[in-house]
């Protein structure tokens, strides 16, 4: 039998080995995915009973505290002081803390720091495990302005839409508002079930938009969606910069350069009436049907650029569309949605040289986040370099010793330095005497341009992109107004957009 | 005679008493950081705790050292320190409130279970004893199976009916089958292993048994299935059944019995899961856990271990750190999540190579041990706990499907803790008289008036073939190697 007996032991051994696999397999392989969890409320429980870090903004004002509290979780984290309004300023950056699983924003990209679990805070545990302190998280301090972050909430006013501001020397990003937004501090109480409720009446709170018809439509995002970096809409003649820049680029035009800009452009490969793009209003852009390149962006001529753009050519206006990086996401750290264009996305597959056509002017496809647009003005500001937009300026332990500082670094560099200088002069031609002059500010060159984007069977939605001063930028900006058009005139997207983008523009210049 | 009095030169046992030091330090250590994690103080009764634990692992040391001088040295220490971090484990889940989480209840089953394996020590001198009660366990393994069957004593409970009632004390009478079983099983298969073995028609290359050989391991097999269906206890059917097939190819060597032993169960196993739902549920449970319709009921308990597990990560929250609220049953069948979740996949490999030293213990003193029956038992003995081990954990973290067995001496449990600490008697029982130095006399030495064919090596062979076939026709009641070992005995005295 002693044979037997070995090879049992041997059986032994492997039913054994079975277990450590399986134990290690959940222990260590899945671990992570299974502290991730939607189900998995362990991770947020630890973290609420945890004296969690703060957010701060530029200049040391906390946005985002955990009180000591008396119940199970010890800690309630409270957004600007349980303030709502202000709270509200702050939530698409902060995001919230729910106990029902739901973690955003800030709260959730950044929390390794503010849960004091990040790698590279490694020390300070070990100094509390052998001091006996109970681990405190680090604060994390935003690249955000509270003073600019204010101007752009206040320019918004109750428009629906958003607004983003970034340093284009450094990709910092100063400001980003979000409308309409919410009040975290309801979706961060401790009681789960009006937790629940408060998170389910804002989802389902989706704002109405105006339509060309007058009926009854709903903005696809609720109010606790980041429109800046997670919504995606039509860019309309803002994208008129990155056709400019790809012209400029690859074709060696510039904005002297005479380009066509008939009253009527046939797209390619269209016959009769459903291929003709009039300009707005039917309005003519140049009588002798030619202009140079630089009026036709002053004045934002439609059957200029979509010839531009076919001009240009499919590869052309792909290959600058993914110099800029618009078709990967970005980890600010939240992920941002990705852009789309004719030929490089799922939603848009056609790159028939009708759709290349139509880019040109931002249209068909064509959807971007506001934050892309800003970076178009980012890195025509920047010389063409455009710098990797990012939220946290620093992280410090809860001995405020700095753990960590984001270095700016070069994202993309999609044109050349000449070509930014030349797209620089088309832009403040647009600000001192074209569709964007409600963006002038006094005594500062500013740089912009104008949007109008179709969006049928929704109204117009309004853009204004745009950085200053245009000789030394200081902030590069994109104001979006979902919907917010009353016809395709573009005067009406300068006149709307334009001067909230100045509000921001002198917000961050006069620091 | 030196030789035939071994106690004369027994080991002192230093050795053991120097790793139950270790073990109780190591569950004292527990239970202090439990106390100040949860209340920063020593935990409330934390030297009755340890007080009791260390004077019962010392009880059974002396025990061991005045009856079983020889008993293996690793094994009581591997015991106390799994059941001391069980103490210190229920002790932390009863100090943060959870519902039947009790560690003043959980210290008196340990120490009863403890007293229990002194007295079967001091019961039991010669394992070989249990022999004789072959047929007696037979009735008493299925006796205790039957039990909660019984209108008024047997309760349901979770779905499952393997609980007795007698007042207030309630009892799992199939931790218990499952000695009575061992012990039938070995003193069955040490007597009819040739016939078993030998005689049969090839089939496919296997030898297939007769089918009149079978008769009363199959009445075992299938009262027991057959009760275990009706008491919807799915880990326990397995485990005897594990057991059965085990111990068959222990005592025969014959892979066909593996085989068939597979085939029916596989056989079993597809027809139970086609008529219960019960079942068909566990499987569900099993295979995908991760549904949102079963996770906030069925499956609850399991993803709510995997969480907890991963939350321990590689080195766990530390004691008092996690979360076992949201574990159901996390002092019982759940302990091991609840143990990764504080202890972290460190704690838990640990764990589970101090059981692997246990189970490895004891076949190797089933192998040293030198009649049949000792080592069918032991084989036996340490095979089941192996079982049920993987049963258990496998179920936890999805090998195989959720059954409900526990956790040998970690989880709260009396019926579980009593029986495993018999079982743990039994193996040292087995140890001691595996590790004696042979009574008979070694070569060169005087010789005995022992017959010269009942050396111990025809016995330690087991095979000794030839005799066996001719001697068949005895039915097992004739010379097998037992009445050899017998002799032995005798002299012994």
């Amino acid at each position: 039998m002693n044979a037997t007996l070995r090879r049992l032991s041997t059986v032994v051994m492997v039913m054994f080995l079975a277990l450590m696999v399986s134990t290690s397999w959940i222990q260590f392989v899945a671990a992570g995915e299974l502290n991730d969890h939607p189900r998995n409320v362990r991770g947020i429980y630890s973290a609420l009973a945890r004296d969690r870090g703060p957010i701060v903004v530029r200049g040391g004002e906390a946005i985002v505290t955990s009180v000591p509290v008396d119940d199970n979780f010890k800690y309630q984290r409270t957004y600007s002081e349980g303030d709502g309004g202000a709270a509200s300023v702050y939530a698409p950056v902060t995001g919230y803390f729910s106990v029902n699983g739901t973690v955003t924003g800030m709260e959730r990209y950044a929390n390794s720091y503010l849960a004091g679990e990040d790698d590279s805070l490694w020390l300070d545990r070990l100094q509390n495990l052998v001091t006996g302190e109970e681990a405190q998280g680090s604060s994390v301090e935003l690249t955000i302005d509270p003073k600019v972050q204010k101007a752009a909430w206040d320019a918004l006013g109750d428009n629906i839409g958003a607004a983003v501001a970034i340093d284009p020397k450094t990709g910092a990003i100063l400001a980003m508002v979000s409308k309409p937004s919410y009040d975290p501090n309801t979706l961060a109480v401790h009681n789960a079930g009006e937790a629940t409720a408060a998170s389910e009446a804002l989802i389902n709170n989706k704002p109405q938009v105006n339509s060309i018809g007058g009926e009854e439509r709903l903005s696809p995002y609720g109010p606790t969606i980041n429109r800046t970096i997670n919504a995606i809409y039509p860019p309309g003649s803002t994208f008129k910069l990155l056709t400019a820049a790809a012209a400029i680029e690859y074709e060696g035009i510039t904005p002297d350069t005479s380009i066509p800009a008939e009253d009527v452009y046939q797209l390619p490969g269209t016959t009769g009436d459903g291929g003709r793009v009039h300009n707005y209003g039917g309005q003519t852009c140049s009588d002798t049907g030619e202009m140079p390149l630089k009026d036709a962006m002053r004045i934002s001529c439609n059957t200029a650029f979509l010839a531009l753009a076919n001009e240009v050519g499919a590869d052309g206006m792909q290959q600058m569309f993914q110099d800029f990086g618009f078709t990967e996401s970005i980890d600010i750290p939240m992920s941002t949605s990705v852009g789309a264009y004719p030929g490089l996305s799922d939603s848009a597959t056609d790159d028939s040289a009708a759709r290349i056509a139509l880019s040109g002017m931002g249209q068909g496809d064509l959807r971007m986040t506001p934050l892309q647009v800003a970076m178009m003005s980012a890195a025509i500001a920047n010389d063409g370099d455009l710098m990797e937009p990012y939220l946290v300026q620093s992280v410090r332990d809860s001995d405020l010793e700095l753990v960590s500082q984001t270095k700016p670094s070069r994202y993309k560099s999609p044109f050349s330095s000449s070509t930014a200088d030349a797209l620089t002069e088309m832009m403040v031609e647009v600000v001192r005497d074209g569709s964007g002059t409600g963006a002038q500010i006094s005594g500062v060159d500013v740089a912009g341009k104008t949007g109008t984007a179709e969006d049928d069977p929704r109204s117009p939605t309004l853009w204004f992109t745009s950085f200053a001063p245009a000789d030394d930028p200081q902030v590069a900006v994109a104001v979006v107004l979902e919907n917010e058009g009353q016809s395709t005139d573009e005067s009406t997207g300068g006149a709307l957009a334009s001067p909230i983008a100045a509000q921001i523009m002198q917000a961050a210049i006069s620091k | 005679m030196s030789a035939l009095r071994p106690e004369e030169n027994a080991p002192t046992r230093v050795a053991e008493a120097l790793l139950l030091v270790v073990a109780l330090a190591l569950g004292m250590g527990g239970m202090w950081m439990v106390g100040h994690s949860i209340d920063n103080s020593l935990p409330e009764g934390f030297w009755t705790y340890s007080i009791v634990l260390a004077a019962l692992a010392f009880t059974a040391h002396i025990v061991l050292r005045l009856r079983a001088p020889y008993a293996d040295q690793v094994i009581l220490p591997a015991v106390i320190l799994l059941n001391s971090v069980s103490m210190a484990t229920i002790l932390r889940q009863d100090l943060a409130g959870i519902d039947g989480a009790n560690a003043s209840r959980h210290l008196m089953w340990t120490a009863l279970g403890i007293i229990v394996a002194c007295v079967a020590l001091f019961v039991i001198k010669d394992h070989r004893s249990l022999r004789r009660l072959t047929y007696t366990a037979m009735i008493v393994g299925i006796v205790l199976v039957i039990l909660p069957l019984v209108p008024g004593l047997g309760r349901e409970i979770n779905g499952a009916r393997i609980w007795i009632y007698i007042g207030n004390f309630s009892l799992q009478p199939a931790e218990f089958a499952k000695i009575a079983f061992a012990v039938f099983f070995a003193g069955y298969l040490v007597a009819n292993r040739d016939t078993l073995a030998l005689a049969g028609k090839k089939f496919l290359g296997l030898q297939l048994p007769r089918l009149r050989d079978l008769g009363p391991i199959l009445i075992v097999w299938a009262v027991s299935l057959a009760v275990l269906i009706g008491e919807k206890d799915l880990g326990t059917s397995l485990l005897f059944f594990g057991l059965f097939v085990g111990m068959l190819y222990l005592a025969t060597d014959r892979v066909g019995w593996i085989v068939i032993g597979l085939a029916m169960f596989g056989a079993g196993a597809v027809v139970a899961w086609s008529i219960f739902s019960h079942v068909q549920l566990r499987v569900n449970i099993w295979l995908d856990a991760f549904n949102p319709d079963l996770m906030t009921g069925h499956s609850y308990q399991l993803v709510q271990g995997l969480f907890a597990m991963s939350y321990g990560g590689m080195f766990g929250a530390g004691w008092g750190e996690g979360y076992p609220e949201y574990i159901p049953f996390a002092f019982s069948d759940f302990i091991y999540a609840s143990l990764g979740e504080e202890l972290g996949l460190t704690g838990l490999l640990a764990i589970l190579l101090i059981y692997l030293v246990i189970v490895q213990r004891g076949l190797r003193h089933a192998v040293g041990v030198r009649d049949g029956f000792g080592k069918l038992l032991a084989g036996g003995l340490a095979f089941v706990m192996a079982l049920q081990l993987f049963v258990v954990v496998g179920g936890i973290t999805r090998v195989i499907p959720l059954t409900g067995l526990t956790l040998p001496f970690m989880a709260q449990g009396g019926s579980s803790l009593l029986a495993n600490w018999i079982v743990i008697a039994l193996m040292l029982r087995i140890s001691d008289a595996a590790r004696r130095p042979s009574a008979l006399p070694t070569r060169g030495a005087l010789a005995d008036p022992v017959p010269a064919a009942a050396s111990g090596d025809a016995i330690a062979v087991g095979g000794a073939g030839p005799v066996q076939a001719e001697t068949e026709a005895g039915a097992g009641r004739g010379a097998t190697p037992d009445d050899a070992t017998q002799i032995v005995r005798g002299v012994d005295r």
